[in-house]
């Protein structure tokens, strides 16, 4: 037993600290498994004070290490690529406090995303952030990768829901950042720290908003002939005005999976693309929006509109969107989720840009995406045992990058950078760019020693940076 | 994806994964097969009780499916690890349920299992014993009455309680989570004939089970009656066996296909339209015989229904009486999520005049029973139970209502040391009664009881 896993069983004991080589092995990758690397151990902590001492020991045995939350993750986030030791917060997953009044609630990191709305419902309240994976995510993953979901269009993503941070600093230190009224005083380090992707320290509890349930929801179900008339009735809603809480797209080779998995909603599986419209405020105010979309749609060619009966089917429609990406498994052995955002406007022709480049690589695409704020999510199925398959896969993702940065979009919505995107972080960066951010890393970890090897390029790659990346300023602000 | 990353993986040992032909470990084909349909996602991994009660993802669905792949290709050894975890599993199958890829995890498990056996790496006087009692006592009728006989005298005597303190407390625990065994008159074999009340609606087997009979001869009884009442002829042949089901969860699938071969002919040559199970465990094992043996547990897979699910199909038409009790209905896990059964036994209940349905917290979630399980692995069944007596106990029931043995036993057990006041009865339990609190029952019919 080496120094390193002696003194972590000192801090948590045997039980709480895995380092048998096949134990280890389950924890080679997050859900993006094309990147794998094995930690030295995995350790549980069950409170701050236990995630400050783990730390320490890292240090003094110049071990990295790794938070990890539920290891849902689509940019392998949670995978300790220097071998070091993975924090698993899954213990560390009471609801500490909730404050109806106050409209917040103070939870450690891993507490389950949908069990916290579960916890507050009986205030009236629920927490906003809706990733696909909420049934399994946890707090902690979704702050380190600032996760959105269908509902970020009208809710915004975790940053706009996390008022304050209890984290642990590289050096062991355990710190408060932000404040209980949402307020900071000073600089806006809570913003700093949310979506840092496990870089700046480790999460051991966050203040996070509650927000009303809405005193009314309609979920409406439109069937459209193909991906870009879906896309066209988007631009339509958003343009007349409306604020729908969701607007998503799933398109027909998505539908088929998901409708021949438990996820089955009676999607109609000989549609070319749905789309999924919910719209929630007072109730009087529903029915005029209703009309509204129902217009815009029939305009784009819409075949259809269904309206969600009541509260079971409009959980049905979430479920079947939410279980889309493990329907995938469906088609083949292997998934890649992409990640990107394009302006809204250009959604139709990049959307008919990407199913271009699928082709040509001969590839499978499936598009399923929050289409109102331009999020795409092409997954692209694959068996990972083919090596020439794999190349395809990987040379259509960096072009689908490529395409959706040209048109002034970004590389990431949602998942994060993590390993997967790293290295076209040049593609929207320039080195300045990114100097600025690794100066702001080592801030916090002067060392490096914190998920080392994740969001930023390594300095080889640096200095091959694309001399034609617009740099930060000219990333459009939406 | 960064080619860097990909050469800081850990796959040193592992054969070529770029070949497109992958060297599988001989036997795990089957299981390497359903292993490709997961895609890591992840969300199962809070239905499943073990992950929800250690927060290990090698004690989670997907980690157990990553694990067993990586044992099939040869990057993970078949070691301790995978026995331990393979075992610790309860076999619920609410990750199935959970999957959007419609991965097959409990056939993977017993797969698993299954090479484990082969390979003889689990030892200890408890294995020793669990597969003696599997292999020549659960499906031999006479030893396993014999069996119970002797269990029955010994309660009788108070012999447990008096060598209690003896035991090592595994059997202690075993021994505490026994029923009394009923009187022989109430585990007296099923008549082979029953003939159906009132206007003939078709002719169903019954599969009698084998603890089922011996611990729960009543339900037996009154599964008969419920469906006799209501126009179904019941034959239970007398030469049917053990379904197999706790072979195929210990990895005894050679066993296990054995015996549902011998119940598919049997139940063959009965000429039944379907056969009933009022077991959830032994039902969900006949339905999925086909994974042991291709061309007869087809047969099985298709004929068979749980007694619920065929009562609701076909509909009651014998009249209801008031049974006014506050009842939750607790969903088996193999009902539930091995047969996929929910809805039924519930629509069933809501039938019952006075009956008052009462919701509780994760009705779909284990008991802890899993079979043999609550003795194998007492303090994780036990961790488990507690999650459903704590559940249970803020709705407060009159009665707990659930569809199979070993929960049925677990429940009670659980219940009582919680001091639950709830009973604990099967659903056709309440239906025999509201039959039987019937005001008139319709003239001219006689009564089968």
């Amino acid at each position: 037993m080496s120094d390193l896993i002696g003194a972590l069983h000192g801090i948590v004991g045997a039980e709480r600290c895995l380092s048998r080589a096949e134990e280890l092995f389950v924890y080679e990758c997050d859900a993006l498994t094309l990147d794998r690397a094995t930690p030295a151990a995995v350790v549980f902590p069950h409170s701050a004070g236990e995630v400050q001492e783990i730390v320490r020991a890292c240090r003094a045995h110049d071990s990295s290490f790794v938070p990890r939350g539920a290891g849902t993750g689509l940019s392998g986030g949670a995978t300790a690529l220097e071998g070091g030791v993975v924090i698993e917060c899954s213990r560390m997953n009471r609801i500490r406090e909730v404050d109806a009044p106050n409209r917040f609630a103070v939870v450690e990191p891993g507490v389950v995303n949908s069990d916290l709305s579960k916890a507050v419902a009986r205030h009236g309240l629920f927490y906003a952030p809706d990733p696909s994976s909420q049934l399994a995510c946890t707090i902690g993953g979704n702050v380190a990768e600032n996760s959105g979901g269908p509902h970020t269009l009208k809710y915004g993503t975790t940053t706009n829901h996390v008022r304050a941070l209890e984290v642990v600093l590289p050096d062991g230190e355990l710190v408060r950042l932000g404040s209980a009224t949402g307020v900071p005083a000073g600089y806006d380090l809570v913003g700093a720290f949310v979506g840092s992707e496990g870089t700046l320290g480790v999460v051991t509890a966050a203040w996070v908003n509650l927000e009303e349930l809405p005193d009314g929801v309609e979920t409406l179900l439109a069937i459209f002939p193909d991906v870009v008339s879906a896309c066209r009735a988007v631009g339509g809603i958003i343009d007349a005005g409306l604020v729908p809480a969701a607007l998503e797209i799933v398109d027909r080779r998505t539908i088929e999976a998901v409708e021949a998995s438990v996820y089955a909603a009676g999607l109609p599986t000989d549609a070319g693309a749905v789309l999924i419209i919910e719209l929630d405020g007072l109730r009087v105010s529903l029915p005029r929006q209703v009309e509204r979309v129902r217009e815009i749609a029939a305009g784009e060619a819409a075949s259809g509109i269904e309206v969600a009966r009541d509260d079971a089917e409009r959980q049905r429609f979430w479920r079947a969107r939410k279980g889309a990406f493990g329907a995938m498994g469906r088609l083949a052995p292997d998934l890649y989720v992409h990640d990107a955002v394009v302006p809204r406007t250009v959604l139709p022709e990049v959307l008919t840009a990407i199913c271009e480049i699928a082709d040509r690589h001969r590839i499978k695409l499936s598009n399923v995406f929050h289409a109102g704020d331009g999020n795409l999510h092409p997954n692209i199925s694959f068996d990972r045992r083919d090596a020439d398959e794999r190349r395809r896969v990987e040379a259509a993702g960096a072009e689908i990058l490529e395409l959706c940065v040209k048109v002034g979009g970004v590389i990431t919505g949602e998942h994060g950078i993590g390993t997967e995107k790293r290295d076209f972080m040049p593609l929207l960066f320039g080195p300045d760019d990114l100097d600025a951010m690794r100066r702001l890393r080592l801030a916090f970890d002067p060392e490096g020693v914190c998920n080392p090897g994740k969001v930023l390029p390594t300095p080889r790659f640096c200095a091959e940076a694309n001399p034609h990346a617009r740099g930060y300023d000219a990333v459009p602000i939406e | 994806m960064s080619a860097g990353v990909e050469d800081a993986g850990s796959r040193g040992a592992a054969p070529d994964e770029d070949a497109p032909e992958v060297w599988i470990r001989p036997g795990w084909e089957d299981v390497y097969r359903r292993s490709l349909d997961c895609v890591h996602c992840g969300l199962c991994l809070q239905s499943c009780p073990t992950y929800v009660e250690t927060g290990r993802e090698i004690s989670s669905p997907r980690g157990r499916i990553y694990l067993m792949r990586g044992v099939a290709e040869g990057r993970a050894p078949l070691a301790d690890t995978l026995v331990d975890e393979a075992f610790l599993c309860l076999g619920c199958r609410a990750c199935e349920t959970a999957c959007p890829s419609g991965v097959r995890y409990g056939a993977m498990v017993e797969g698993a299992r299954r090479e484990i056996e082969r390979a003889g790496m689990r030892a200890g006087l408890a294995h020793r014993l669990e597969r003696f009692a599997l292999r020549s006592v659960v499906p031999r009728r006479g030893r396993l009455r014999l069996t119970f006989d002797g269990l029955a005298v010994a309660q009788k005597l108070r012999l447990i309680e008096l060598v209690a303190p003896l035991l090592p407390r595994r059997l202690r625990e075993a021994a505490e989570l026994l029923p009394p065994v009923p009187p022989r008159g109430e585990r007296r074999r099923l008549p082979g004939r029953v003939p159906a009340e009132g206007p003939v609606r078709g002719r169903v087997g019954l599969l009698s089970g084998c603890v089922m009979q011996e611990l729960f001869g009543r339900i037996n009884a009154a599964t008969v009656r419920v469906l006799a009442r209501n126009g179904f002829e019941v034959i239970v042949p007398p030469a049917q066996g053990c379904c197999g089901a706790l072979q195929a969860h210990a990895g005894e699938a050679d066993l296990a296909a054995d015996l549902a071969r011998h119940n598919a002919r049997v139940f063959a040559d009965a000429g039944v339209d379907m056969i009933l199970s009022n077991s959830a465990g032994c039902g969900a094992a006949m339905r999925d015989a086909r994974d042991w043996i291709s061309e007869e547990g087809a047969l099985l897979a298709e004929r068979t229904r749980d007694v619920c699910e065929w009562l609701d199909a076909e509909g009651l038409v014998a009249p209801l009486g008031a049974v006014p009790l506050r009842v939750c209905y607790d969903d088996p896990c193999h009902l539930v999520h091995g047969q996929r059964v929910e809805a039924a036994p519930r629509r069933l209940l809501a039938r019952i005049p006075g009956l008052e349905l009462v919701a509780h917290q994760d009705p779909g979630a284990c008991c802890g029973a899993a079979g043999t399980y609550n003795l194998t692995h007492p303090s994780m069944s036990q961790a488990v139970l507690a999650r459903k007596i704590a559940a249970l106990s803020e709705a407060d029931p009159d009665v707990v209502s659930t569809g199979n043995p070993g929960c049925l036993m677990q429940l009670r057990a659980g219940g009582s040391r919680a001091g639950l006041r709830a009973e604990v009865l099967h659903p056709v339990e309440l239906l025999d009664r509201a039959h039987a609190a019937a005001p008139a029952p319709r003239p001219g019919n006689a009564t089968y009881s």
